[in-house]
């Protein structure tokens, strides 16, 4: 199924996402999806390529989700990967989403695991209403002629 | 399962190339990463081994501009074709949206091919797809090798739903865009038609 993000709830997203940055004391906060598709992040976000990100940590959840079912485990929620001076704190939301913290020494993996629970529960509520809506099918008008607007010749047109 | 992004009118689709070890996947991404304009381009991403076998993926994203209002971008992976990176091939699945099995021409490789057809549709369905359904296109590659078989018979044996083909040089680019642009296309055709 297609996950389908609309206007309002990007915003409460990205407001979520801001207020955990701001808690956690991180560098940069990205919210992906597990296919690896990025969709949201705040802080210094210019200062890592975001695509790549996404594309290498739903890389790193689904090859450690195989690794958890091999030993019989549902899922290993938590990954957490230490470096030198940055930290790159790995959490699965609503099961379908990732939530990525990059932070330094000015936080701590204490901090940073306490406040992803409580950002974990209201990220949860949002998708919720995100499936909803995509099941109702309330798609915008505007989007919707968009997409039925779109020709052969539109789609030949971006090979150029 | 595309992401459509409503607040930034934008649509970003997975595509994954398919195939048995040493057909020429990468070689298609690295092609297209080195023909296309580096504004529309994101890094070539390679997960190899040592020898340059793929280990657990290559992802190139790609930018391919407006199509009406909306901003359409591709992800492009490739599967480890080695036989026994069965359990990574089958994480690349996740979210597919659209699917370029790269068939390796020569005789040699013919039951290799079969066997990666069947290995694709077993894990398509593995996650959810079924492989009669979802944008489906064959690339049939090394079509200048002395050893490669004549096109007629491989499509007897290779086309399982009368889904596209292209002959392709991958290292020279023959093919390589034409396979693209047919595998894009399906998938935004399909898009529409849900959408």
């Amino acid at each position: 199924m297609d996950l389908i993000m609309f206007d309002e709830e990007y915003r409460k997203i990205q407001a979520v996402i801001d207020q955990l940055h701001g808690d956690a004391r991180g560098k940069i906060v990205y919210l992906v999806d597990k296919a690896g598709q990025h969709i949201a992040g705040s802080g210094d976000v210019d200062s890592i390529d975001a695509t790549s990100l996404a594309s290498l940590t739903a890389g790193n959840v689904a090859a450690t989700d195989g690794l958890a079912k091999l030993i019989g485990e549902k899922e290993f929620s938590i990954l957490f990967h230490e470096g030198k001076k940055d930290h790159i704190h790995i959490s699965i939301v609503a099961n379908r989403l990732i939530l990525v913290i990059i932070f330094d020494d000015r936080s701590s993996l204490g901090l940073v695991r306490l406040r992803v629970k409580k950002t974990s529960g209201e990220l949860e509520g949002i998708f919720k209403e995100i499936l909803e809506k995509a099941s109702r099918s309330q798609k915008s008008e505007e989007i919707e002629s968009a997409f039925s607007e779109i020709t052969d010749e539109d789609i030949d047109n971006l090979f150029g | 399962m595309a992401f459509i992004n409503y607040a930034s009118r934008e649509v970003n689709c997975k595509i994954v190339y398919y195939g048995p070890g040493l057909c020429g996947k990468t070689t298609n991404l690295q092609y297209i990463y080195d023909k296309t304009n580096p504004n529309t381009k994101g890094k070539l991403i390679s997960l190899a081994t040592e020898t340059d076998r793929t280990l657990f993926f290559d992802f190139l994203p790609l930018d391919l501009g407006m199509v009406r209002s909306l901003r359409v971008r591709f992800h492009l992976y490739t599967v480890p074709g080695q036989v026994f990176y069965d359990a990574s091939r089958k994480l690349i699945l996740k979210g597919v949206d659209g699917v370029v099995f790269v068939a390796d021409s020569q005789e040699a490789r013919f039951d290799a091919n079969l066997e990666s057809i069947d290995n694709l549709e077993k894990n398509l369905s593995e996650q959810g797809f079924d492989l009669m359904k979802i944008p489906y296109i064959l690339q049939l590659n090394k079509r200048d090798l002395p050893t490669a078989m004549p096109v007629d018979e491989l499509i007897d044996e290779l086309r399982i739903k009368s889904e596209p083909y292209f002959e392709a040089i991958a290292p020279q680019g023959v093919g390589v865009f034409e396979t693209l642009k047919a595998c894009a296309k399906q998938v935004l055709t399909e898009l529409k038609k849900n959408g």
